[in-house]
């Protein structure tokens, strides 16, 4: 008999579905990474020498773009689910698109410090936003990287919904309100601590 | 199971662009079309078995480079007199002849400190130990046709392999590899201009270090996955093997620590190139004041043992495994406390988490604070002691066989108690004071994580090698490699000790300047002998390795050691997918050896009444 990988549809389903867990992981993680980050803020604060100034305001707007991007995608998907085709796409895109608006307004967020005279350089007070922002915005890019993945899976393949299909476009879904939340903790954090 | 009958026949259709889906499972009769040519099966394979083999034979090529690069510093240290001129072929401008007698330049000599320690810890002993066995072992002994992810566990080792590649790069730099010591502390690291390594050497240092984490977390999040999501019909969590436990643990802690150290590398990054000031403070520089102000390199250090100290525990457990399970099998016994050698994993891997100032209780910790990491430091020691009891009392009464794979494991034992006990006297912060930075350091995690490690990987290597190649490594070679490298690994770090009890600080070019060491110089020489001849031991390893892959003995019957897991019953030479038929399902735990009087397979079914480790009921 030769050998095959996947020998039956539950071993292949089974393989899917740990993919989620794997998620996870990853997902736990990118946690870890930005733990790391903030905490070495807490140290570097508590150490003296740092200096105090407020967020540039295209932050908070910033926010309201990726919550609605979570939005979108939870309307794509529940609309994916429900079998409704244009819906699913339209929302997907409109996902994407404020994707891309978020990481050109995190830009424009950092050229406002810039601005304002709160250089890389200045203190690691500023250091630390440029950073950990930075880290997060790299992490959008991972999401609308999947993001594009996703797209392309709705418009080039025929629509249909298969388990396998949900569960490949919930791990985008996953990601997405994962690199959101953290997002929101970053801004708490960065306000309150 | 219904509906996934109805979605099923869709689902074919579904252009699913993961390479080895592409065997559709209605049809069992053509093989793996993705592993089919030479590149895929051999090169970008997405075979667990295979992915192992390419994670052993790259970390033994480090090992060597790693060791080499030891003999050159130990020659510098055990003779420091001597002309090293005909070393000038290899290593060049780092030796510099003057009236005919060649000495090794102090510079490239931390060059070759900093690179040993970064090989063997992350290269050889991460990569190498763990990639290797997690990847063999994992799916073969909980019955799964491979990882959960072929394709990233490909990543992962492609991305151990580029780590390697910008590493040996920065071999041949005219400035020279990092040299500022394997931890990477600012100011050494941060500062290009601080060290000839610290310009083009750091920087490469830093980028394939990036790499290397990449690999790990890919790795990490297959081999978690797999161990929970993947185990065939039966194969309860208390069911598993010792080794797949100590996998899954050590997948854990380097998913959860090895993030920390990227954030470090980072925030290092950000220093280096682009002026901030995290770890930089008021610094002057060859004269030159610098402008950083404010910066903390404690909270490098801080951000580098959150990793640093999981890291060795990393390193360790997959050891703790391997040796748990080769000895209930040469021994014909059950592994004594099952449970409780999973819960001292559990225990050393949480605590693993919250000691890793005592790394740092000579860079300024307070002092009261130093003492909780004391504290749980000395815990450790607990979970450690159950271990050894238990490895002990599984060697009681016996039926032994006294194999190469056996005698690693015992040697493993004996190497853990000795390097463990100095852990006890390191984790005293009073006692720091004196032992900090000496030889003592360097002797006890040589022996306890080093040494240690090694051996449960030749435990490991000899024991499945059969399981890789079809054939088994030479016994008579094997049993030398052994007895030389215990008695030699002995004689090499035993001595150290006793330098380190004295004040011989670690690190340093060469003690013949100072009085008050001059009498450890014939100690050195004597170290550095055992060490060449200890080196040329492991070559004689690796020779047999692979000659025993091309020539060794052959393995003619399924189960060469009559064990109970279930690799034995994957057919010699097996494709991808590992079994031709059906995964078998378990029905009992790892370790039925000698029950009453003879040995049970885990595929066998309990008899009526029977009472088994993974019962619900017990």
């Amino acid at each position: 008999m030769a050998y095959t990988l996947d020998r039956t549809y539950e071993e292949r389903l089974m393989r899917f579905r740990s993919q989620r867990f794997g998620m996870y992981l990853a997902m736990a993680g990118i946690v870890m990474l930005f733990a790391a980050l903030t905490s070495a803020y807490i140290v570097r604060r508590s150490a003296g020498n740092w200096l105090e100034f407020t967020l540039p305001t295209i932050f908070y707007w910033n926010t309201l773009v990726i919550l609605t991007s979570s939005v979108t995608l939870h309307l794509s998907w529940t609309s994916f689910k429900r079998g409704l085709q244009s819906q699913y796409r339209i929302f997907l895109i409109a996902t994407f698109v404020l994707g891309l608006l978020f990481l050109v307004m995190q830009y424009l967020g950092w050229q406002q410090m810039t601005a304002e005279g709160l250089y890389l350089q200045v203190n690691p007070s500023a250091s630390f936003i440029y950073v950990i922002s930075g880290v997060h915005a790299a992490h959008i890019i991972g999401g609308v990287g999947a993001l594009i993945v996703a797209i392309a899976h709705a418009i080039k393949l025929k629509f249909k919904v298969t388990s396998i299909r949900k569960h490949r476009f919930e791990l985008v879904v996953i990601y997405w309100h994962f690199v959101d939340l953290l997002w929101l903790y970053l801004l708490v954090f960065f306000i309150f601590i | 199971m219904a509906s996934i009958d109805i979605i099923r026949e869709e689902e074919l259709h579904d252009g699913h662009d993961e390479h080895h889906h592409h065997d559709d499972h209605h049809d069992d009769h053509h093989g793996d079309k993705y592993q089919s040519n030479f590149i895929t099966t051999y090169i970008f394979s997405t075979d667990h078995k295979m992915i192992a083999k390419q994670f052993l034979i790259t970390g033994m090529f480090w090992a060597i480079i790693g060791a080499l690069m030891s003999l050159v510093f130990r020659l510098q240290l055990g003779f420091p007199e001597e002309n090293m001129a005909w070393l000038k072929p290899i290593l060049g401008k780092w030796i510099t002849v003057t009236d005919g007698v060649g000495t090794l330049d102090p510079e490239f000599y931390y060059a070759l400190v900093t690179m040993h320690g970064t090989i063997l810890v992350f290269f050889v002993l991460t990569a190498g130990l763990s990639g290797t066995f997690s990847n063999l072992l994992i799916p073969l002994q909980i019955g799964a046709r491979d990882m959960a992810s072929g394709f990233l566990n490909m990543l992962s080792y492609w991305f151990f392999f580029l780590a390697g590649a910008v590493m040996f790069a920065s071999l041949f730099l005219s400035t020279g590899p990092f040299a500022g010591g394997w931890t990477a502390y600012p100011p050494l690291s941060a500062l290009p201009q601080a060290m000839s390594g610290s310009g083009a050497g750091m920087t490469l240092w830093s980028v394939s270090l990036v790499f290397f984490v990449v690999s790990v977390l890919l790795g990490g999040m297959n081999y978690i996955t797999t161990v929970l999501n993947l185990r065939t019909k039966g194969m309860t969590m208390w069911r598993l093997p010792l080794t797949i436990w100590a996998f899954l643990v050590t997948a854990i802690l380097g998913l959860l620590s090895f993030p920390v150290l990227v954030s470090a590398i980072f925030l290092l990054i950000f220093d280096r190139s682009m002026g901030t000031s995290f770890f930089l403070s008021e610094i002057f520089i060859q004269g030159q004041a610098l402008e950083n102000v404010g910066g903390s390199p404690i909270l490098y250090q801080h951000l580098f043992w959150f990793l640093g100290h999981p890291e060795v525990y990393i390193i360790i457990v997959p050891a703790f495994g391997i040796v748990s399970e080769v000895m209930s099998v040469h021994a014909r016994k059950p592994i004594f406390g099952y449970k409780a050698m999973v819960l001292s994993i559990l225990a050393i891997a949480i605590l693993a988490f919250i000691v890793w100032a005592h790394h740092m209780f000579m860079s300024g910790v307070n002092p009261f604070i130093a003492n909780i990491f004391v504290l749980f430091t000395l815990i450790i020691a607990v979970p450690s002691a159950v271990k050894v009891f238990n490895w002990i009392a599984t060697l009681w009464g016996g039926n032994i066989r006294f194999n190469t794979a056996m005698l690693f494991s015992i040697g493993f034992v004996s190497l853990f108690i000795s390097g463990g006990l100095t852990g006890i006297f390191l984790g005293n912060s009073a006692i720091d004071i004196q032992l900090h930075d000496t030889y003592f350091v360097v002797a006890h995690f040589h022996i306890v994580m080093g040494i240690a490690a090694f051996f449960g990987m030749y435990a490991g290597v000899y024991h499945w090698f059969p399981r890789m190649y079809g054939r088994f490594m030479n016994e008579t070679l094997g049993k030398i490699h052994f007895w030389g490298t215990i008695i030699g690994a002995y004689a090499i770090f035993w001595p150290m000790h006793y330098m380190g009890m004295a004040g011989v600080p670690r690190r340093y070019y060469r003690f013949d300047n100072f009085e008050a060491f001059s009498h450890f110089t014939a100690m050195n020489q004597f170290i550095t002998v055992a060490a060449i001849i200890v080196f040329s031991l492991q070559v004689l390893m690796v020779i047999n390795f692979f000659y025993s892959i091309f020539y060794g003995k052959k393995q003619t019957e399924l189960n060469p050691y009559n064990a109970n897991t279930l690799e034995w019953t994957v057919p010699i030479g097996a494709g991808h997918g590992n079994w031709p038929g059906a995964i078998p399902h378990v029905h009992r735990w790892a370790y039925d050896y000698s029950k009453g009087g003879r040995n049970i397979h885990q595929t066998e079914p309990l008899s009526p009444g029977e009472q088994d480790m993974g019962n619900d009921h017990h």
